[in-house]
């Protein structure tokens, strides 16, 4: 048996990951996690529920996605062969759709008119408006306000997707704020609000139940590795903000031991800068925040530091509850890539393999090109290709001097 | 858990309790607009007729506030004001006072940070008699509670119109020095509140606790706390506060003046009630 096979027993019945997780909040909170645990508690193992969401993922979002084999990119490098695993090419343009599917649905049966959520690079925005859209429900979406000028595209096209968003204004104007200005709401206006939290954090239950929407990824990519390659990967790579896409896709290898894993934060401008959103390959200390334990960058008076980073996706103080627990018993690698990596890997698997990616994926490419060229042509990596880059083009272009 | 009188808090509501009055508790977040003026307006709450203060550890993510407490955590923070800062503004309250309860009020993170013997130890030795702690529900108190007790402090929960019946009982079980009753849904700061329902709450409350049941959220002046007086131990004013030193945020020389004002007003309703 694997000997991470306890990791698969998680959480614990109040939401806890070992010493991480929880649901640290207020208690005018805990009333609406109370209710939403027991509505996913009555769904998780409903054939008919789990029958409408994959109904919803395969005609909707477009699923399965293809483990693509990069050969080219692959050949330059000169060393593992390595696999995207096209969550660019999901409906909305991310992995992120496949949580909002399931959350929506939860939110159906609730029978709650509103929904609302936060979001970074406007990805979660997008694939809640999107959802909303299609089931009728009104929804506002929460977004700091430094993002909202470096994401102006989707921002429009949450706006055609006929959502509201609102603008954060409050401490460092991005996700962070975004996501406390969405707990303020949700907490005044519980009764008729379901609130899609967009990543593995946040208090329990939604850091498991995001990432048992979100796993569906890694299901498919295993099941495409024994197919496509004959046999399980060498190792997984994917970015890590919040850390949904690479939840989704390590979480069902986490009992294959010889799966080596690697979780790629935000380098920002280096580590070593201390202006960067990698918690994890920082050492950050234990904190609170959202609702949950976790690793959290704070000064020494516990004040949340702001972040750095290239993409508003993963420009967050903290990580996901899972995540931390993993690093601490060795299941996954956490590591950065900074943002000069990232822009390298975004320009050069766009022209070498003509799929332009998200900077957040980015991240997780820069890491798997370092990585193949330490491995041999015979070994395989599959990287979560989670987001498409359309969004980032106004930044790139503005790095190379263009305006539109 | 060990109700005898040896804390403030609970000297205090026995005594308030005897002469039948209801306790009027300000809020304000210490630092807030300049880390020297705290303990000048927390002496001032004493003189207009406050019988325990709570004094807010200004935090960068406060979740459950309005956008008057936000901004009055913004105000201390950009003066560097840190929790060793506040518990150094407790001690010197202590100094001139060493009758009224002073409870921390914030969240979870910056005792987390300084690390939770370190804490418990200096809050004791600041003259520190409460601790509540927004983010941190019983469930997730563990072993804190018991380390906060060991120090004298003691821990002061939150209850809301949406908790349940079977979570009242478990929060009144482990809650000690007062009730911190939540009047409305929503953050602080925000709207009107029903006297009458909150009394229908506090009474059901009544018959799962003994503790003295103090209502926060909503009480603006003399007249909402009258109301709310009527029903409950205790009436808690925040946003009304830091509103108030928010507009003098540049003349802080004329913040405790206002505070006495708003407070004194209420004292009197308060008070008046009882008289009739």
């Amino acid at each position: 048996m694997s000997r991470f096979h306890d990791l698969t027993q998680l959480p614990d019945a109040r939401g806890h990951f070992g010493p991480y997780g929880g649901r640290f909040v207020s208690e005018t909170l805990s009333f609406a996690l109370e209710e939403l645990e027991t509505i996913y508690a009555g769904l998780k193992d409903d054939p008919e529920f789990q029958a409408e969401f994959d109904r919803d993922l395969t005609h909707y979002v477009g699923r399965p996605s293809p483990l693509y084999h990069a050969e080219r990119w692959s050949r330059e490098i000169g060393g593992a062969q390595i696999w995207l695993k096209r969550e660019d090419l999901n409906h909305t343009g991310a992995h992120k759709v496949n949580n909002t599917i399931g959350q929506a649905l939860l939110a159906k049966k609730s029978g709650k008119p509103r929904v609302i959520a936060e979001t970074g690079a406007g990805q979660h925005g997008v694939a809640t408006a999107t959802v909303a859209a299609r089931l009728g429900l009104k929804c506002e979406i929460y977004m700091g306000a430094e993002d909202v000028e470096r994401q102006k595209l989707n921002v429009y096209r949450m706006h055609l997707l006929g959502a509201t968003v609102v603008p954060v204004e409050s401490g460092s104007r991005t996700l962070k704020d975004a996501m406390n200005e969405a707990l303020r709401d949700w907490v005044t206006n519980v009764d008729d609000t379901f609130y899609i939290i967009g990543t593995v954090a946040g208090p329990h239950p939604y850091p498991m139940l995001v990432r048992d929407f979100s796993a569906i990824v890694g299901r498919e990519a295993r099941r495409q590795s024994l197919e496509q390659i004959g046999r399980l990967p060498d190792a997984l790579v994917a970015c890590v903000g919040g850390g949904s896409n690479a939840m989704g896709l390590f979480y069902p290898f986490v009992e294959d031991d010889d799966v080596i894993m690697y979780g790629v934060e935000a380098g920002g401008e280096g580590v070593a800068t201390g202006r960067h959103a990698a918690p994890l390959t920082a050492n950050a200390p234990r904190g609170v925040l959202h609702g949950n334990r976790t690793y959290l960058m704070s000064d020494e008076g516990g004040q949340v530091a702001d972040t750095q980073s290239i993409s508003a996706g993963l420009d967050y103080p903290g990580v996901g509850p899972e995540h931390a627990l993993w690093k601490d018993v060795g299941r996954v690698r956490y590591v950065a890539a900074d943002d000069d990596e990232v822009l390298a890997a975004f320009r050069e698997l766009t022209l070498v393999e003509g799929i332009m990616p998200a900077l957040e994926s980015a991240h997780a490419l820069a890491h798997a090109k370092k990585l193949a060229g330490e491995m041999s042509p015979d070994q395989h990596i599959v990287v979560n290709l989670s987001g498409r880059g359309d969004k980032d083009i106004h930044t790139v272009a503005k790095l190379d001097g263009i305006e539109f | 858990m060990n109700r005898t009188a040896s804390n403030r808090i609970d000297r205090r509501f026995a005594a308030l309790k005897a002469q039948g009055r209801t306790a009027l508790i300000p809020y304000i977040t210490a630092g807030d607009p300049a880390p020297a003026h705290t303990v000048d307006f927390m002496h001032a709450c004493v003189e207009a007729g406050a019988d325990v203060l709570e004094l807010g550890v200004p935090f960068s993510d406060p979740m459950a506030d309005g956008p008057v407490i936000q901004k009055a955590c913004e105000r201390a923070l950009v003066h560097g004001t840190r929790l060793h800062h506040v518990l150094e503004m407790v001690a010197e309250f202590r100094q001139r006072d060493s009758e009224t309860p002073v409870v921390l009020m914030g969240y979870l993170n910056p005792i987390e940070r300084m690390g939770y013997d370190v804490f418990t130890r200096q809050a004791e030795a600041s003259g520190v008699d409460g601790v509540l702690v927004v983010d941190m529900p019983p469930e997730e108190a563990g072993d804190n509670a018991a380390l906060f007790a060991a120090h004298g402090l003691q821990s002061i929960f939150l209850l809301a119109p949406t908790t349940s019946e079977a979570r009242a009982r478990e929060i009144c079980r482990h809650g000690e020095g007062y009730l911190y009753y939540v009047s409305l849904k929503g953050v602080t700061g925000a709207a009107t509140l029903d006297a009458d329902a909150v009394g229908e709450q506090l009474s059901k409350l009544r018959r799962v606790t003994e503790l003295p049941l103090c209502v926060g959220f909503g009480i603006r002046d003399g007249e909402t706390a009258a109301a709310i007086g009527r029903v409950a131990d205790g009436v808690i004013v925040g946003s009304a506060l830091v509103g108030r030193i928010a507009e003098r945020a540049d003349d802080p020389a004329s913040i405790p003046a206002a505070l006495k004002s708003i407070l004194g007003e209420m004292r009197e309703a308060l008070d008046r009630d009882v008289a009739g």
